[in-house]
């Protein structure tokens, strides 16, 4: 009974793993990669980590928490790197495939005092009629410097 | 079955870490390049943990450990270059 549980578990997890890193391949901009690492790897690398908690904690006669632990980091760090990845996109102004949305959110986004966010603003919204390869070149060659 | 199992899981998780790399070398930006490295540890902590099971041995946890905190440390610096242009202001 274990056993068939530890194989679902592992099952499960490599399939999230793989998931994700189909998806990682396969989507079209950073902002929808950034789905399949964050969620479906972290999920299925901690289901992985537990059912081998699990396995040790039975067939070696004492817990084993390590597994936990490592799996606590990982759920708390995922979401933290993918926000620090997604303001680093924002912040280069990558390609999107989203539409840009009407010039009615112009208020809001002066509204939030974020120097990163307005500095992006405008560029986001020229982008919908494609005229904007100058500024965020000027961006990325100041941050090689 | 655990033995079949974990066998099936090594090849995806290898297919996985394969994916990713084909990621790293192809990504057309930066931070696809940061997601696809990040990708890659996480990765690599799944295969030492099946390896661990596979063999019957908790040696590989620390090592697992030591590679989500350095990985977490690596992905979080290379973004701090991407956002400011400098690590430690």
């Amino acid at each position: 009974m274990l056993e068939y549980f530890l194989s679902f578990l592992i099952l499960t997890g490599a399939l999230l793993t793989f998931i994700g890193s189909l998806g990682l391949v396969r989507l079209k901009d950073l902002y929808t990669r950034l789905h399949g690492p964050t969620k479906a790897t972290t999920l299925g690398v901690g289901s992985l980590l537990i059912a081998s908690s699990i396995y040790f904690s039975t067939y070696t006669e004492s817990v084993s928490l390590h597994e936990v632990l490592i799996t606590l980091f990982l759920f708390i760090t995922a979401p933290v790197s993918a926000h620090l990845l997604a303001k680093a996109a924002l912040h280069l102004n990558l390609h999107s495939i989203a539409k840009t949305p009407e010039n009615d959110t112009e208020a809001e986004s002066s509204a939030t005092d974020n120097a990163d966010l307005s500095g992006n603003a405008e560029n986001t919204e020229s982008a919908g009629s494609g005229a904007t390869q100058d500024n965020p070149q000027e961006t990325s060659d100041q941050i090689r410097q | 079955m655990l033995a079949v199992i974990i066998q099936i899981a090594f090849a995806l998780v290898t297919i996985a870490v394969i994916l990713s790399f084909f990621r790293l070398l192809r990504g057309p930006d930066m931070p696809d390049r940061i997601l696809a490295l990040d990708t890659l540890y996480i990765n690599t902590i799944a295969l030492l943990v099946l390896l661990g099971i596979y063999l019957g041995s908790a040696l590989f946890f620390e090592a697992a450990l030591l590679i989500a905190l350095m990985g977490f440390i690596g992905t979080v610096a290379l973004c701090k270059y991407l956002l400011r242009g400098d690590i430690i202001e």
